[in-house]
């Protein structure tokens, strides 16, 4: 099913919501209708907002989400064995297709991932005749009829509710988690081991692939993200440290440490430096809801490659290359090191990446234009357009421009989720949720 | 927060203009090892290190060993050290992000220096203060500086070390190897390992004196007043010069402290 390519992306984005978070985001993910978004933070905490009905008396709030359900994922741990402290922080949320009333999600910090489960309750029974007005039990021989209790509305309640600990099967620190299109089946990968589970069973989990080094020192590469297919439940695909995609059929082998493809882009020799390893490192890999495509983000770009091809991407999108020439001083600071997402549209027409300075980049690929947007409360205000905003690389800066040294390498957007249908974007600051809507 | 960094100048001393450039890469290629060298170190948190983190700065590392060993830079750094060398040594270190950086080069690069970030408190600190904000008198006490700040995290980090509870230093200081390779220290943390089998000569000789195992502080200082090793570009013999006894014994309190406590955690 090709992407249909729509009319011109300049989007005329509104800031439609604004929370401000206790503690720094780390994953952002909306559920598959888009009614639901799932923060997690590094206090390991998961926030979910709903988003509102359609009201006819204000049709200009659809997209409007508020706060749906809070609870606290993960705990701080302990590790004795190596005296170092698991943190809590939330790497990953990812959530279940829906086949009920209640929802379900998979979240995860560095070593155990949960399945939640977040159900509503608007009616309890009541009318029962059993107890006395002080809640004891009446003597049975006392009741004299038969009263069958009435469900009676009550004000919303929203569990969330445990219903896996899928712990134990990680040595290295989990990175990704991805959902079978089976529904019954899910990936965790970590640094050097990609696991295989049931939803079902806790106490089990098949490894399917292991890139560890018999000597830990010859260890030269790690796995940095990894995703099932989100059509043929065999096939699932990790990047690395090196820039380097493989995509694996789970009917091959019991472990897959063939892959069934290799996707590289050669170097390109002009730009060689020490640097170059470490910016080609990929933060994130997503396949497109096609399934024909998948998107890396490495250090300053973006690239879509198609599956069919593994000698080099179809497209590449240029994110900041103006820190090329910074790269040392971002060696010196670690921004280097940043892991930057990146998400597809619902239609797969437009891709988004953050960068710095509290930017974030669309990029049309019908088109072929891109966008440079800012998510702060100035710049934000609410029911306003977004101003597209240009970094300035050299020469004379015009006026509304920023020059590259001015940029501020403390507010980074990392974490960007874009509904599945509509054009509603989630985008994470530091500690700020912005939400920003398509204007009607 | 963030703030800009100063800019620096890029003093022409020498003559030849190739010269001078390949003089200023490889002063800054040096620059780079070092800087990767005590990011590697730095990785002893409460929380395991970032392995991917470390992986990339290992193959840096990596990669600037090789070169410098292909084009036989290797075997002149400790005496390009020993000499007096200009005070650029460090400056507009972003050259090396270019790549035909001699090429390029115009009229002295300004260095930009991003600063202040707050999830690598340790080296900001030391980053901060010896390699991006100072203009340097000369090479060696300079780097002599970065070094300086480096034992005052050690220290720090013994006191630190010493409130949680230790159970498997006693395995790596036990394991029988003298002196553990950077990386078997990085890689080393993320499971428990009972030796540590050298694979590349070559690495174990680059990071065998530059190792710091914090709960064998008494080797590293032993090392500092005997005469210095013989063979590649070692830190150690840098900081000879420029620590006195005082500084070890101040050392040496701490670890004496630490044994005590260690013994009666083990209950030996």
């Amino acid at each position: 099913m090709e992407a249909v390519s729509c009319r011109c992306y300049q989007f005329n984005l509104l800031l439609v919501m604004l929370f401000v978070t206790a503690d720094i985001i780390s994953t952002v993910e909306f559920n598959h209708s888009g009614e639901l978004l799932a923060t997690g933070d590094k206090g390991g905490r998961v926030v979910i907002f709903q988003q509102e009905l359609e009201s006819k008396n204000q049709p200009q709030c659809r997209g409007e989400y508020n706060v749906y359900s809070t609870f606290q994922s993960h705990e701080p741990e302990f590790d004795y064995l190596k005296s170092l402290e698991i943190e809590e922080k939330i790497n990953k949320i990812r959530w279940l297709p829906q086949k009920n009333a209640a929802q379900f999600l998979l979240s995860t910090n560095d070593k155990t991932i949960k399945l939640w489960k977040i159900s509503e309750r608007d009616k309890r029974p009541e009318g029962y005749n059993l107890k006395e007005e002080d809640g004891r039990y009446r003597d049975p021989t006392t009741v004299t009829t038969l009263r069958v209790p009435v469900f009676q509305p009550m004000d919303l309640m929203v569990e969330a509710s445990p219903r896996r600990v899928f712990a134990n099967a990680h040595t290295y620190h989990i990175n990704s988690i991805s959902v079978n299109s089976d529904c019954e089946t899910y990936l965790s990968a970590d640094d050097l081991r990609i696991n295989l589970w049931n939803l079902e069973i806790t106490d089990r989990s098949f490894n399917i692939v292991d890139i560890k080094p018999v000597n830990m020192e010859e260890l030269t590469e790690v796995i940095t993200a990894a995703e099932f297919h989100p059509n043929q439940c065999n096939t699932f695909v990790y990047s690395s440290s090196k820039g380097t995609i493989r995509l694996c059929d789970m009917r091959a082998s019991a472990l897959c440490d063939q892959h069934s493809k290799l996707f590289e882009e050669p170097e390109d020799p002009s730009n060689r430096s020490f640097f170059s390893e470490i910016i080609s490192s990929i933060s994130d890999v997503k396949f497109s809801h096609s399934g024909r495509y998948m998107m890396t983000r490495d250090y300053l770009s973006v690239k879509i490659w198609d599956l069919n091809m593994e000698s080099r991407p179809v497209e590449t999108y240029q994110v900041h290359e103006y820190l090329r020439s910074k790269l040392c001083s971002l060696y010196e600071n670690d921004c280097i090191f940043d892991k930057f997402e990146c998400c597809w549209n619902g239609n797969d027409s437009v891709v988004m990446t953050g960068s710095y300075n509290n930017f974030f980049r669309m990029f049309d690929r019908g088109y072929r234009q891109d966008v440079t947007l800012e998510a702060s409360r100035e710049s934000s205000k609410p029911r306003s357009v977004l101003k597209p905003r240009k970094v300035c690389t050299g020469g004379k800066r015009k006026k509304d421009e920023i020059s590259v040294d001015s940029l501020d390498f403390n507010k980074k957007i990392l974490h960007t989720a874009w509904h599945p249908q509509d054009n509603i974007i989630a985008v994470a600051t530091t500690n700020n949720l912005y939400i920003f809507q398509d204007k009607l | 927060m963030y703030s800009k960094g100063t800019k620096r100048k890029f003093y022409d001393s020498v003559d030849a203009a190739t010269d001078n450039k390949a003089a200023l890469y490889s002063r800054q290629r040096q620059s780079l090892l070092d800087m990767s060298l005590i990011k590697l170190q730095l990785c002893h948190m409460l929380v395991e290190p970032n392995m991917c983190r470390s992986v990339l700065i290992a193959n840096t590392v990596r990669h600037i060993q090789e070169e410098m060993t292909h084009d036989g830079s290797w075997q002149l750094v400790t005496e390009a050290f020993g000499s007096s060398g200009p005070s650029d040594h460090l400056v507009a270190t972003e050259v090396l992000c270019r790549s035909s950086a001699l090429e390029q080069q115009g009229g002295g690069p300004k260095l930009y220096s991003v600063m202040g970030y707050d999830g690598c408190r340790e080296e900001e600190v030391v980053t901060d203060e010896a390699l991006c904000s100072v203009t340097f008198s000369g090479g060696a006490p300079s780097l002599l500086g970065t070094i300086d700040h480096c034992w005052d995290r050690a220290e720090l980090r013994m006191a630190a070390v010493e409130d949680r509870v230790i159970k498997d230093s006693g395995s790596e200081v036990e394991s029988g190897e003298g002196a553990k390779t950077v990386m078997g220290q990085v890689f080393g943390t993320f499971e428990i390992k009972n030796g540590a089998p050298g694979s590349d000569p070559a690495l174990e000789e680059l990071f065998s004196a530059v190792d710091a195992s914090y709960y064998d502080l008494d080797t590293m200082l032993t090392s500092i007043q005997s005469t210095p090793k013989m063979g590649p570009y070692n830190l150690l013999d840098s900081m000879a010069s420029s620590h006195g006894p005082t500084s070890n014994s101040s050392c040496r309190t701490d670890l004496s402290e630490l044994d005590h406590i260690m013994e009666i955690i083990v209950g030996s």
